[in-house]
């Protein structure tokens, strides 16, 4: 349990998927101009995220990886190089899913985030949670903890992010640094920022 | 045909650029600037994914339908990124290493996407080829240049050879930490930007609030 918890503190802070290996660093400059729809993206991103990684777990568990198949009865086979496209599959078919069953059973939910979920299937925080997941062999238990609480870290990074971008638009900013150049800065010194919870353990 | 293959391949490298303007395939080209070795492999890398999958991706054009398209092209570029990734592990294992997941987040690369989506899909094979190209090229431009500054300051080498002799090792140059640590890449390329767009004006963001000076009596 403590391990689990401790998994968590450092997925959130210390190896911030946005801020400290950059991942879904497009969406997270294209969508974070207000705080209600970065906010929507973010929560979108760790409701996928939560659902993809275990199941990407459960598919390397069970079928790719070296002897997995053994149950179908196939030992030797190792099909690892599969992998990629396996999970690339896994996550377009889970986002189709999960919007064909919002906008069935929970429309409202659909509304406020149906537009965000066909970007989030090229967003490479999703992908690269699963990649990490496979890089680090995570067990079941961990994949779901890490699942949900890197995806709750880049939806605080981008809510934040859209905090400050809110108020920067007041500010009087070189032309040429208007926009992506100023937006890039900000976002260095938020990942400075976050550099300071390296080292914080459980 | 508008544009000559001369110009495409051109365009993408400054007026252009995939990074600096249309704000695509950002996230490796922040994680994988620390050393100018690792970023060429992964410039190279992207371009002829970019290349290969707009190109293929051309000729289905017209048997793609519709509605599957994204998934249609996902396959395409996740079966040519498995390719670069098993060559990697097979020639070039530190480095593969050292890219650890960005190899395989090559998949999700807006860049390949994006052309994909914008340019592929209307345009034939061999334009389609030239325009990856381009745009894979444009988008190595400004991960050499990034590398450049971050490995050149930040561990006084290049391509892994010593080029400021550093403290550390009886020299004079005191490398900058910070440029090796991940938020010096924000830095680098925000000024980049900043750069590029005083060059060239035409790139300059529009204002969404004008700052009025009120006169006062």
């Amino acid at each position: 349990m403590e391990d689990l918890l401790s998994l968590a503190v450092k997925a959130i802070f210390v190896e911030n998927l946005a801020l400290s290996f950059f991942l879904g660093m497009c969406t997270f400059l294209a969508v974070s101009k207000k705080i209600p729809t970065a906010m929507g993206l973010g929560i979108s991103v760790m409701i996928v995220q939560a659902i993809t990684v275990p199941a990407n777990n459960l598919i390397l568990t069970y079928l790719l990886a070296p002897g997995a198949l053994a149950w179908a009865g196939f030992p030797d086979v190792d099909l690892t190089f599969l992998g990629l496209i396996s999970y690339i599959g896994v996550i377009a078919a889970l986002v189709q899913i999960l919007e064909m069953v919002l906008d069935k059973y929970f429309p409202p939910l659909y509304n406020a985030l149906g537009v965000f979920l066909p970007l989030i299937t090229v967003n490479c925080a999703i992908l690269g949670g699963s990649l990490f997941m496979v890089e680090r062999s995570y067990d079941f238990s961990e994949s779901v903890t890490y699942g949900v609480s890197s995806g709750f870290g880049w939806a605080l990074a981008i809510t934040a992010m859209a905090g400050v971008r809110e108020k920067l638009k007041y500010s009087d900013i070189p032309d040429g640094l208007q926009g992506l150049g100023i937006t890039f800065i900000t976002a260095g010194l938020m990942a400075m920022a976050f550099m300071s919870f390296s080292g914080v353990k459980l | 045909m508008a544009q000559t293959y001369r110009s495409q391949l051109i365009d993408p490298l400054v007026d252009n650029n995939p990074i600096t303007l249309q704000v695509l395939g950002i996230c490796s080209a922040l994680a994988v600037t620390s050393s100018m070795k690792v970023a060429f492999v992964m410039a190279i890398a992207v371009t002829l994914v970019t290349a290969f999958s707009s190109m293929f991706i051309s000729i289905l054009r017209n048997q793609i339908p519709n509605s599957i398209r994204i998934i249609v092209q996902m396959v395409i570029i996740a079966s040519l990124v498995i390719l670069v990734d098993q060559v990697l592990k097979a020639y070039a294992y530190e480095i593969s290493k050292t890219l650890s997941v960005f190899v395989g987040l090559i998949i999700t690369n807006c860049i390949v996407m994006g052309r994909a989506e914008a340019f592929a899909m209307k345009n034939p094979p061999m334009a389609s080829f030239v325009d990856g190209v381009g745009n894979g090229l444009g988008y190595g431009a400004l991960l050499m240049v990034v590398s450049f500054i971050r490995e050149l300051f930040g561990s006084g080498s290049l391509f892994g050879i010593t080029v400021l002799e550093t403290v550390n090792n009886g020299g004079w140059y005191l490398p900058n930490g910070l440029l090796l640590l991940p938020p010096s890449a924000f830095f680098v390329i925000g000024l980049l930007i900043w750069a590029i767009r005083a060059w060239k004006p035409a790139q300059v963001e529009e204002r969404e609030y004008k700052i009025q000076t009120v006169e006062t009596h």
